[in-house]
């Protein structure tokens, strides 16, 4: 090989040779990126902006997050609105990384075969998305989405919904021992009209509490879908939120 | 050893290790499925946990009669003192690669056709598109590519060693295991199973099965090279090597879950919100840099010369890119976090490094086509020459693009839109697929001992015809993706956003039925090579090839 009689490339020749020192060569070369990008994310302090407002799923949200993870919902649909003018006007105020701290996983999606979804909260009537999620060319004609009809068919299944928040408070996120406790009670309560939700309002502030599905009769995962859906982008009051504060 | 006292009297047949520890696993493994099946939080739980049950018992009994039918002594190593190669693994995974790019590319057609008529949802939980995406990115990608990945370097490791694969029935265990990992994911996403990160859509169990496999896959792999009879280790196999090693770390950083229970098929990501968003694209990104594009720049550095006759262009440029390559697009994954919350300073990075990307890729692109030199009349004459060069045009044409819309300029612009689709396909269908469509056409011949495909001129079809695809896909999903980007932005003269949304998607409609007509033509492709490789495989050995066949491999 014309490689002998020049040193750096008659070097190189360690690699060729054995497979060990190969091996090794890759791995760490290929460690290195990843390092200096994901580890300060975890240590600096701008990265996740001090914020008013934030606190995790409702029993019945998280239940809904997850239909709408199962579903695939962000195949098609963002949350995340990038500082642009144009979509700052169309979606509302530019997404935090606050806003998705309790997200596990992350739902920002990459693809926007429909609109964003971080700040539909409270855009549309309950009924708007029952119709719409039932057949959505009945409000929408040109719409392309599928129709879930069987979401507001399918009882929710929810009898475990304390064990999917014991494993979030082991990652971090503020779950309590009453939140836990209560978990099966809350998530009945938020979808019933009228319901006494004094209670559960203290442990989740700002929370909706009705019959999402507009079907009294069970809770459905139509409820959990739509419940989710109302509470998007809804949590931080951005009429107090201090941007200035978070310049870094 | 044993082949000299071989005649008398046979020496008493006893299991190996391998033999007997694998039989106890999957015993074992068997066992506790038949449990979880039983005790499992939901029906399609219970259901991956029988195709578990299923799939050890199957092991079992597969082990067991190979056993009683295998001879006593130890496979040899050498014939006539010419490495006797396993090639039965190889030809199973050339053979289900066909079957599921068959499967992934009708997957992306049905979806293409969903977004174009949304009656082809059938209004139905498991086939509508939010589970059928994930079913044809992760065919495409991880049961066709994966699958030709597993072959050819199963292939090439051998042939560039000059030794026979390490292992007795590990190299079994990945192909098989990896297939069966395919299946519990691809069922698992119409039935609802899915992670939502794209890419690494499946649950913890099949993440683990999966981590087996790889770390199995790695050490038959290694175990080769460590018995090569060649000083140097062929530039392919470092290819090989910098995927294997790769995505063995990426599958296990972007997967650090906690499962609900044992007997839910449900888990939660470890990480959160901005740091999950740079795990996920980190991961995402280098899918694409050392699945879909060191793996197969791997085939690239084998096929291509061998095909061509002709030695590698540049040995030294092979060096330069490879390092360059690997090194630098780990940096990469924040162009898909332009503007989002991700901080300003690890997107500008990515972007940076995005760019400088270009070089690295562009240097195994000159390596590729430079091989070529001297022997440029084989792109008139043979059509699966034609069709591993295309692929390198088309990986330069993806890798100046790629850097392109990695600034955030162009990004803010081009990111949610149909613009990344059509770039990924310029990418998948006109590089992967093609490279790995050049090595199933020069490999089948090869391990079937036939001199060459069954017809020659269906090769020449399916290229023209895909070809075809091709170029109405991407070229309808840049002026879909550009025209929803300016829609998107545009305002009216008095300061209004002039489109609402669904005006935008409206607009699109057209496009979206010249992509699925392109996809068709891709697909139609695909069948034309399934006939082809099944006809070569089928047919009956002439005299000269029976002769061919008989003789060791050299």
């Amino acid at each position: 090989m014309a490689s002998q009689g020049t040193s750096i490339w008659a070097k190189h020749q360690i690699f060729e040779k054995h497979s060990y020192w190969l091996t090794l060569g890759i791995l760490l070369v290929i460690s290195i990126g990843g390092l200096v990008e994901i580890a300060p994310l975890f240590y600096l302090k701008g990265t996740i902006e001090t914020v008013q407002g934030m606190r995790p799923y409702t029993p019945l949200e998280l239940a809904g997050r997850n239909i709408y993870i199962r579903e695939g919902c962000y195949n098609c649909h963002s949350q995340m609105i990038r500082p642009l003018r144009d979509e700052v006007e169309r979606y509302g105020h530019y997404s935090l990384a606050a806003e998705s701290m309790y997200d596990h996983p992350f739902q920002w999606g990459s693809k926007r075969t429909g609109p964003d979804l971080a700040r539909v909260g409270g855009k549309y009537s309950d009924v708007w998305h029952q119709e719409h999620l039932f057949n959505p060319r009945s409000v929408v004609p040109a719409s392309i989405m599928p129709s879930y009809p069987w979401l507001s068919k399918t009882k929710l299944d929810s009898k475990r919904i304390d064990e999917d928040m014991r494993v979030l408070r082991l990652e971090g996120v503020p779950y309590t021992d009453d939140m836990i406790a209560n978990a099966k009670a809350d998530l009945d309560t938020q979808a019933t009209t009228d319901a006494d939700a004094e209670a559960f309002n203290k442990r989740y502030p700002k929370a909706q509490v009705r019959d999402f599905d507009g079907n009294a009769a069970q809770i459905t995962e139509a409820d959990a879908l739509i419940a989710y859906l109302q509470m998007l982008g809804t949590l931080v009051d951005f009429k107090l939120y201090d941007n200035k504060a978070n310049v870094r | 050893m044993s082949t000299i006292q071989d005649p008398i009297p046979a020496p008493a047949k006893s299991m190996r290790f391998g033999e007997a520890g694998l039989l106890v696993v999957f015993a074992i493994l068997a066992f506790c499925s038949i449990i979880v099946a039983a005790k499992a939080y939901s029906a399609s739980y219970a259901f991956h946990a029988y195709i578990f049950a299923a799939a050890s018992i199957a092991a079992v009994f597969a082990i067991g009669n190979r056993y009683m039918d295998r001879p006593a002594g130890p496979v040899p190593q050498e014939i006539n003192g010419k490495p006797n190669y396993n090639f039965d693994v190889v030809k199973v995974g050339t053979v289900l690669a066909v079957f599921w790019g068959i499967a992934g590319f009708a997957a992306g057609v049905t979806a293409a056709l969903q977004l174009a008529f949304p009656m082809f949802n059938f209004d139905t939980s498991w086939f509508s598109f939010g589970r059928l995406r994930p079913l044809h990115t992760s065919a495409v990608i991880f049961a066709f590519g994966g699958n030709v990945l597993i072959a050819t370097s199963f292939y090439v490791v051998q042939r560039t060693s000059r030794a026979r694969l390490a292992g007795d029935l590990a190299p079994w265990f990945v192909v098989l295991g990896y297939n069966l990992f395919i299946v519990i994911a691809a069922t698992g996403y119409l039935l609802g199973i899915t992670q939502s990160k794209e890419y690494a859509e499946p649950e913890w169990y099949a993440d683990l099965w999966l981590t087996v496999v790889w770390v199995t896959y790695f050490l038959v792999f290694l175990g080769t090279v460590l018995k090569r009879k060649e000083p140097h280790i062929y530039v392919a196999n470092w290819f090989y090597f910098a995927f294997i090693i790769t995505i063995a770390m990426l599958h296990i950083g972007n997967n650090v879950t906690i499962p609900v229970s044992v007997f839910s098929h449900k888990s939660y990501i470890y990480w959160s919100g901005v740091q999950d968003a740079m795990f996920q694209w980190w991961y995402g990104h280098n899918a694409v840099g050392f699945f879909l594009t060191a793996g197969f720049l791997a085939i690239m550095y084998y096929y291509i010369p061998k095909r061509a006759e002709r030695p590698v262009y540049s040995y030294r440029l092979s060096i330069v890119h490879f390092w360059a390559l690997i090194f630098i697009y780990i940096w990469a994954g924040p162009h898909h976090l332009h503007y989002t919350a991700l901080p300003d300073w690890a997107q500008t990075l990515g972007m940076t490094f995005s760019v400088i990307l270009w070089m690295p890729s562009w240097g195994g692109m000159i390596n590729g086509l430079m091989t070529l030199s001297g022997a440029w009349d084989k792109l008139r004459t043979d059509p699966v020459i034609r069709m591993m060069v295309v692929a390198v045009a088309f990986y330069g044409m993806s890798t100046f693009e790629g850097p392109m819309m990695a600034v955030k300029a162009v990004n803010s612009l081009s990111h949610y839109t149909e613009w990344t689709i059509g770039h990924v396909h310029s990418g998948a269908l006109g590089w992967v697929a093609y490279i790995s469509f050049g090595a199933i056409y020069c490999m089948v011949p090869w391990l079937w001992h036939k001199k060459e495909m069954y017809s020659l001129r269906a090769v020449s079809w399916h290229f023209w015809v895909s070809t075809l695809g091709i170029v109405l896909y991407i070229s309808s999903m840049w002026v879909a993706g550009i025209l929803q980007g300016l829609m998107w932005r545009a305002y009216t003269s008095l300061g209004f956003l002039e489109y609402s949304f669904i005006e935008t998607v409206e607009a699109v409609h057209p496009l979206y039925v010249i992509r699925a007509v392109g996809g068709i033509l891709f697909l139609i492709g695909g069948l034309i090579m399934a006939w082809n490789v099944w006809m070569t495989i089928r047919t009956p050995l002439t005299e000269a090839e029976r002769e061919l066949a008989l003789a060791p491999a050299e």
